[in-house]
């Protein structure tokens, strides 16, 4: 089942001859295993692109399906229970809980969830360790590094049993090789079989993407075709 | 300029023949440089004209040896401590665009998106190369981001002209769908610049 499906979506913002559409006509499909990145200029409509695939926002016009769930059809507390348990958000902008631990900032959206502590705890661990993090999980974010600091809101992503992993600039305050790493974990999410959306305006950081899809205004101007098998680069360079 | 430098680094490591260095050359730089083996006695003879290396005595007769001289040595020492050469060569790209924007009913910015498009598609390549950790051989890690970096300027070079080419317009971006393929294929351009870089 296609993980995450948006169908002829238009956002709409203001009304009268201050209406703005942020999004037209936008179509695309995430499949499980799939890491698709989003490029596009300031104003393009990426973060609103990603509001709305998350449930955060909901569309003017046209369909955003969530493992085949139209997210329309959904109330409040529907919509609020599929966000907690099946989506995953990662921003620029960490908020982490000061007071919380690296490993209660992970189990926190679990607890909220109505899982008990002592499984939830469990869960936190298991995420961070995938971020290689487990021996971190009793710091504070003041004393993580910033590149810690984002593994630990990549662990809070993807805890439990969540599959969408939607991350918007993950990468934006990291140097070179720590924004690499940030890569591989979403990377590996979507490696595992979780489906994750990308935005970046960092065509180094769109390349680990399965797919780039371009925005232009609002539109989907343009798209990657990832070749494979023998006639890629990678087999003509690869030497093991 | 350095595909004979190479050799004479590769010599510095210990005498060696024509086969052997154009086997090393070519796995140490990816198969990205393909040489042929005219290619490299053409350099050995350039170099041992110059008096930078010269036949070594190895007992093989049907092999001939070389091995770097004191000279060579020097002259390799030199190449490691100065910058390269980097005067501004033909690139097929740059003129395309440079034509693109004058050309007559021609929308220069579906001439971007196409080669854009072209670009991050070689990148995605070159970053399934690191998808494995390349620690364990960091000449090789070097070499992937080498162009890794090189396509990612690329990128960053078509965003710029888009950038400008808006503002020229006064804030309108051209049609939304991309006009005509990348130049030869991106891929196609990188080996044409690798192949210019080799014969300098």
């Amino acid at each position: 089942m296609t993980t995450l499906e948006l169908a002829r979506v238009t956002k709409r913002f203001g009304s009268g001859h201050l209406e703005v559409d942020a999004l037209t006509d936008v179509s695309m499909g995430v499949q499980p295993g799939e890491l698709v990145a989003v490029m596009g200029p300031s104003g393009s409509g990426k973060t609103t692109l990603l509001s709305l695939a998350g449930g955060l926002d909901t569309a003017s016009e046209g369909t955003v399906r969530v493992e085949g769930v139209d997210l329309s059809s959904l109330g409040a507390r529907e919509l609020a229970r599929l966000r907690r348990r099946r989506i995953g958000y990662v921003f620029q902008q960490l908020n982490l809980i000061e007071g919380l631990t690296a490993g209660e900032n992970v189990s926190l959206p679990l607890e909220l969830d109505g899982v008990v502590t002592r499984s939830a705890r469990g869960a936190a661990l298991e995420a961070l360790a995938l971020m290689e993090m487990a021996e971190l999980v009793d710091r504070f974010p003041e004393e993580l590094s910033g590149g810690e600091q984002q593994r630990v809101a990549i662990a809070r992503a993807v805890v439990g049993e969540r599959i969408l992993l939607l991350a918007d600039e993950p990468t934006g305050a990291l140097d070179s090789v720590t924004g690499e790493s940030v890569l591989r974990l979403l990377r590996g999410h979507c490696d595992r079989g979780g489906a994750g959306v990308l935005v970046t305006h960092d065509a180094r950081f769109a390349a680990w993407a399965d797919r780039v899809v371009f925005l232009r205004d609002g539109r989907i101007a343009d798209e990657t075709r990832a070749p494979e098998g023998p006639e890629s680069l990678l087999a003509q360079t690869a030497r093991r | 300029m350095s595909v004979p430098m190479s050799l004479l680094a590769l010599l510095d490591e210990g005498p060696n023949f024509g086969l052997r260095l154009k086997q090393e050359f070519e796995w140490r730089t990816g198969g990205i440089w393909p040489l042929n083996v005219g290619q490299v006695y053409t350099s050995l003879d350039r170099l041992e004209r110059e008096g930078l290396v010269r036949p070594a005595d190895s007992g093989e007769e049907r092999q001939r040896v070389y091995e770097i001289t004191p000279a060579g040595q020097e002259r390799l020492a030199a190449w490691f401590e100065r910058p390269v050469d980097r005067s501004p060569g033909r690139d097929q790209l740059v003129l395309k665009l440079v034509m693109a924007v004058r050309h007559p009913g021609l929308d220069p910015s579906g001439v971007i998106q196409a080669e854009r498009r072209g670009a991050v598609e070689v990148l995605q390549e070159y970053t399934r190369l690191k998808r494995d950790p390349l620690e364990d051989d960091l000449g090789w890690a070097f070499l992937v981001d080498s162009l890794i970096f090189q396509a990612e300027a690329r990128v960053r070079w078509l965003d710029a002209c888009e950038a400008r080419l808006v503002k020229a317009r006064g804030g309108r971006t051209g049609g939304p769908r991309a006009g005509g393929e990348p130049t030869s294929g991106d891929r196609g351009a990188e080996a044409d610049d690798a192949r210019e870089e080799a014969v300098r």
